[in-house]
């Protein structure tokens, strides 16, 4: 028995020890004998044909081994950096899907674009080289913005890709839509920006590649929310490897937030170099490398339209979205803006015809893709805004107009028209939670105290849902993706009743190794520390999708609860045969197999000794040992959602708005451990907290070069910008998922901007102000004053 | 980072030597700016020269009229110490607000107002207070030392040992934080004596500057109220992706205000 620790208990995390006391292994830890250094040479322009590359200085200076460049890809036939989803135009007709080549050839379509790799036996010989590479660029001009890359006359990335546009995606019923407007009694209209965003994981991506000529096996260890993944896209499509002869590790990964959730040119580079040098390769990027290099996130201009009749009730909403794609399609890129974004434009209300049209664009940018949250937030966002907009705008309450168009908790499950259907949710009761938490009626009395000190104090909410747990693989395919979305599991129980977890989902911060040993110790009533969980390993794990789109739990703890749920079943058989007994009179509960209604019981050490030393056993019906695996693939996605409520102070002589107030009452389903849903929940809330006031990737239009290119210039949050923020759980259960939950890694990202601008509008609002593209930072505040002509605040 | 030579002198003259014998070398104090620069290969000097073990330019004296801080005193110390609390709370607050904790327990006066960084918190606090910078050959008043973007009066070889301060009736500093890097968008020291107003300012231009008619119009009437009007001239300011050159213009009246509050509070 010992120290179960089951579902709902928050015990401390697992790994933290390790990570506390400087013992966690991440990718730059690691060395591996006769090891070289690798640098990526990488274009300073936005936009230039590549005329040449001289290598000689290069290949010359001291300590080189080799310096390998498109041409050397070229030479070796290898393929182009795959792209995981196929969307379709309106007609059926697939996206425009250019090679990516894994170092450029011809041209370079982004500041950051690889250019060269450079081996020598040091990293500094190698960056001393990689600056005698002599490269002829004839620099092109650029294009950064959606609006201006869909210009006529604006610099075509692609010879074939006219206009700069990939894909001209739609979803819904687009006349439905019209009619419903045409009898509209009010209609509101809001353009906005989301503004591109930069993930800054604290560990910069990194890998190691070796080759074994004598198994003529590789290993790449890399820095990957999805090692099998890679070791698939990169394997069979990219550097023709089979798959039995390629080992992808991902050890300790110091975040992820999307950003290690590609398969990045440099893991294919480096892995073929290391075959051409005989040597293993180390690259590790540095924080500037990895501003122009990890795929960034968000970047759309959207005009939307909600139609309402006289009562305030939402008859259609029309969404028209420029969505930047950058310079080549990222593995999950082109689904990020459609199949992400679109379905969850109905949020929690009951609209009845949604049409969205999203133009997928190439730019001369670092390619954007999923960035935690993923779609969702972009949606959010911009219906969160508009619902604000028009309750302004036809004097109705902002939380009554929200009232008047939720879906109510009996009318679940709730099919929308945007292809997703609802399963469970309770979006009132998020709500009402939420007003009592953060103390709303009080709200008028903090107002008046901020305006005495001449703040203006603003009050903003975000009723939201979202789909994760991605994903059903068949409708997934149905939308475009090119792999199944399930998970799998293997729970390994030792001889002496010890578990191991082997699983296909990656922890990089969220606590894995902590809540599925609570699902382990739960169900088998195993101490939690006999439970280790390994991930990470594709010699190790059978096989596995990865963690990204809040899937680990939903996904990756359903198989596990389904290879757990196996273990027990044979341990009946077992005891069964042991107690003499039919298996049907078996019951498993607290760690004991026993006979019904009888005090003969076995415990789980003694079934599990019993598998191994098969002495007494039913070898002619049943296997010895006790190992059980399974794969799971969800029947449909889950809807996290909730209410937030942020509450601001702007200070209208410099324009800082500080958050003094945040509260979060979410739906994330069953909740595993309370500590670490709360966790993800600030987490995630301060991300979007960052977007909405602090952070923004800005390039140079013309030059394409990323202005916000380090620390000093793109402003992450800190602790200081933060208030104490109140989270609580509002769950429901989530109907088809085994143990009920619904995903909390990305509510928070989710939820949070458009909570953060409404409450700054709010703030603003008896200025005339109506809108505030994110970030509100305080030059973009005071200069929406001073437009506002604002009388200068009181002393 | 490239390799270099490396020195560790024990006395100034030794120092200088070495500055001048060798040809791209660079001194190094606390390293806060100099470090990052080397790592990014963006600086290649042939030696450095560490002045950690020179004796004598660490600490804080009270001379009475003026208070003396060695040129190698970190800025954790200038924060922490009672004597310029005391003193000058205006210089301990301005030495509170540089970078981070680990900043400030390695960077030191001496090297912030060397280098002269256009956003820099010291250059502010040394002009606004008419300080006198004390170098290994002479002795320089900060109105002629800061010569514009990472310029200053320093010749080939000169280093600077202290910073004296004149202690004055009151003094006070005003940041607003550029909000990623967190070096000054804008910074105001003001500082009032017997004699008048001084009114520095930093981070908004190619380097630290006075503001005489704010300067006239405090030595009237030290109170916020009487620069409550007063613009400064957007020309030749910074625009960049954190502010433009009116906001930027706006905010020095705003910190400065609130400079002059800090002095009075």
């Amino acid at each position: 028995m010992g120290n179960v620790i089951g579902i709902g208990a928050s015990p401390k995390r697992k790994e933290d020890q390790r990570f506390l006391t400087g013992r966690g292994n991440y990718v730059s830890d690691i060395k591996r004998p006769g090891m070289t250094a690798g640098v990526f040479v990488r274009s300073p322009h936005g936009h230039a044909i590549l005329r040449g590359i001289d290598k000689s200085a290069a290949l010359a200076s001291s300590g080189v081994i080799a310096v390998l460049t498109g041409d050397d890809v070229a030479d070796d036939g290898l393929g182009s950096l795959p792209c995981g989803w196929g969307i379709t135009d309106a007609k059926g007709v697939p996206m425009k899907e250019p090679p990516f080549p894994m170092l450029a050839q011809d041209k370079v379509r982004f500041v950051g674009d690889m250019v060269a790799f450079v081996i020598a036996e040091t990293p500094e010989q190698a960056n001393a080289a990689a600056e005698l590479l002599k490269i002829d660029y004839e620099v092109l001009p650029s294009v950064v913005g959606v609006l201006e890359a869909v210009r006529p006359g604006a610099p075509q990335l692609f010879d074939d890709v006219p206009n700069n546009i990939c894909c001209d995606w739609e979803l819904g019923d687009k006349a439905a839509v019209e009619a419903a407007f045409r009898k509209a009694a009010h209609v509101a209209k809001l353009s906005l920006v989301n503004n591109r965003l930069i993930g800054n994981p604290m560990e910069p991506r990194a890998a190691i590649a070796e080759y074994e000529p004598g198994t003529d096996r590789f290993t790449l260890w890399t820095t990957s929310q999805f090692p099998h993944v890679v070791r698939f896209l990169m394997g069979a499509l990219v550097l023709n490897i089979p798959q039995h002869k390629l080992r992808v590790v991902a050890p300790d990964v110091g975040g992820g937030f999307g950003v290690k959730q590609f398969h990045y040119g440099e893991e294919a580079v480096i892995t073929w170099a290391a075959k051409r040098v005989m040597r293993p390769i180390k690259w590790v990027a540095s924080r500037s490398e990895g501003y122009v290099s990890d795929r960034h996130g968000r970047d759309h201009v959207t005009e939307a339209e909600l139609a309402l009749d006289e009562t305030g009730k939402f008859l259609a909403f029309r969404v028209n979205t420029l969505a930047n794609m950058g310079g080549y399609l990222s593995t999950f890129g082109p689904n990020i803006p459609t199949n992400l974004y679109g379905p969850l434009l109905g949020g929690v209300y009951t609209t009845p015809a949604i049409y969205c049209n999203v133009k997928v664009v190439f730019t001369n940018t670092v390619p954007v893709d999923a960035y935690r949250g993923a779609g969702r937030p972009e949606a959010t966002f911009v219906l969160e805004r508009i619902v604000d907009v028009a309750a302004s705008e036809m004097g109705i309450d902002r939380v009554e107009i929200r009232r008047r168009n939720m879906i109510p908790k009996e009318a679940y499950p709730y099919q929308t028209p945007v292809l997703v259907q609802y399963d469970s949710g309770d979006p009132m009761g998020c709500l009402d939670g939420a007003l009592v938490a953060a103390d709303v009626k009080n709200f008028g009395i903090r107002k008046s105290e901020s305006a005495r000190k001449g703040k203006f104090r603003g009050l903003g909410y975000s009723t939201y849902v979202e789909a994760c747990g991605l994903a059903p693989s068949r409708f997934a395919g149905r939308l475009g993706a090119r792999g199944g979305l399930y998970e799998s599991a293997t729970v390994r129980v030792h001889p002496t009743g010890q578990v191991t977890v082997m699983i296909g989902t990656h922890n990089h911060g969220q606590g894995h190794e902590t809540t599925f040993a609570q699902i382990v110790s739960d169900k088998l009533g195993v101490s939690f520390e006999n439970v280790d969980i390994v991930f990470g390993d594709t010699d190790r794990v059978q096989f596995g999708m990865g963690t990204y789109g809040s899937r680990s739990l939903v996904v990756g703890g359903a198989a596990l609860s389904k290879a757990t749920d196996k273990v027990i079943a044979k341990g009946k058989k077992i005891a069964s045969h042991l107690l003499e007994a039919a298996e049907a009179d078996i019951q498993f509960e607290a760690g004991k197999f026993s006979v019904a209604g009888t005090d003969r019981a076995k415990t789980f050490e003694e079934i599990a000794g019993a598998a191994y030393v098969p002495h007494n056993y039913p070898l002619e019906v049943l296997e010895p040992g006790l190992e059980e695996q399974a794969y799971y693939d969800p029947v449909n996605f889950t809807y996290p959602g909730g209410c937030h409520i942020a509450e601001v102070e702007v200070d209208p002589e410099t324009g800082t708005v500080t958050l003094v107030n945040y509260t979060a009452v979410d739906d994330v389903g069953t909740v595993i451990n309370p500590m670490i849903v709360e966790g993800q929940l600030h987490g995630g809330i301060v991300q979007g907290v960052g977007q909405a006031l602090f952070e923004n990737a800005v390039y140079d239009e013309g030059s394409g070069q990323l202005l916000s290119g380090s620390l000093m210039d793109y402003c992450m949050p800190r602790a200081d910008h933060l208030p104490m923020m109140k989270v609580a759980t509002h769950s429901t259960l989530c109907t088809h998922t085994p143990m009920g939950v619904k995903g909390c890694g990305e509510v928070g990202t989710i939820g949070s901007p458009a909570a953060v601008i409404n409450a700054v509008v709010d703030a603003l609002s008896h200025l005339g102000v109506t809108h505030v593209d994110m970030p509100a930072t305080p030059n973009r505040i005071w200069r929406l004053l001073q437009n506002a002509s604002l009388p200068v605040a009181a002393e | 980072m490239k390799p270099f030579a490396y020195h560790q002198p024990a006395q100034i003259p030794e120092a200088a030597k070495l500055l001048t014998s060798i040809e791209d070398s660079k001194l190094v104090a606390g390293g806060m700016t100099l470090i990052p620069t080397l790592k990014q290969r963006l600086a290649s000097p042939v030696a450095l020269v560490d002045l950690s073990k020179l004796g004598g330019l660490k600490g804080i004296t009270d001379d009475g009229a003026t208070i003396t801080i060695g040129a190698m005193t970190p800025h954790a110390v200038v924060a922490a110490s009672k004597l310029v609390q005391t003193k000058i709370p205006g210089l301990a607050a301005l030495a509170s607000m540089i970078g981070d904790p680990a900043v400030r327990s390695r960077g030191t006066i001496g090297g912030s107002v060397a280098n002269n960084d256009p956003a820099a918190d010291y250059p502010a606090g040394v002009l606004g207070l008419g300080a006198t910078i004390v170098t290994s050959t002479r002795e320089i008043a900060a109105d002629k030392f800061f010569l514009g973007l990472f310029e200053t009066a320093l010749e080939p070889g000169e280093i600077i040992t202290a910073i004296r301060f004149p202690v004055p009736l009151r003094a006070g500093y005003a940041k607003f934080k550029a909000p990623a890097s967190r070096y000054a968008l804008v910074g105001v020291f003001v500082a009032k004596f017997v004699d008048g107003v001084r009114v520095a300012v930093t981070g908004v231009g190619p380097g630290v500057f006075r503001v005489p008619p704010m300067e006239a119009a405090l030595s009237e009437n030290f109170d916020p109220s009487a620069i409550a009007a007063i613009k400064i001239d957007t020309d030749g300011l910074t625009s960049d992706i954190h502010a433009e050159a009116d906001y930027r213009a706006h905010l020095v009246t705003v910190m400065a205000k609130r400079a002059v509050d800090a002095a009075l509070s």
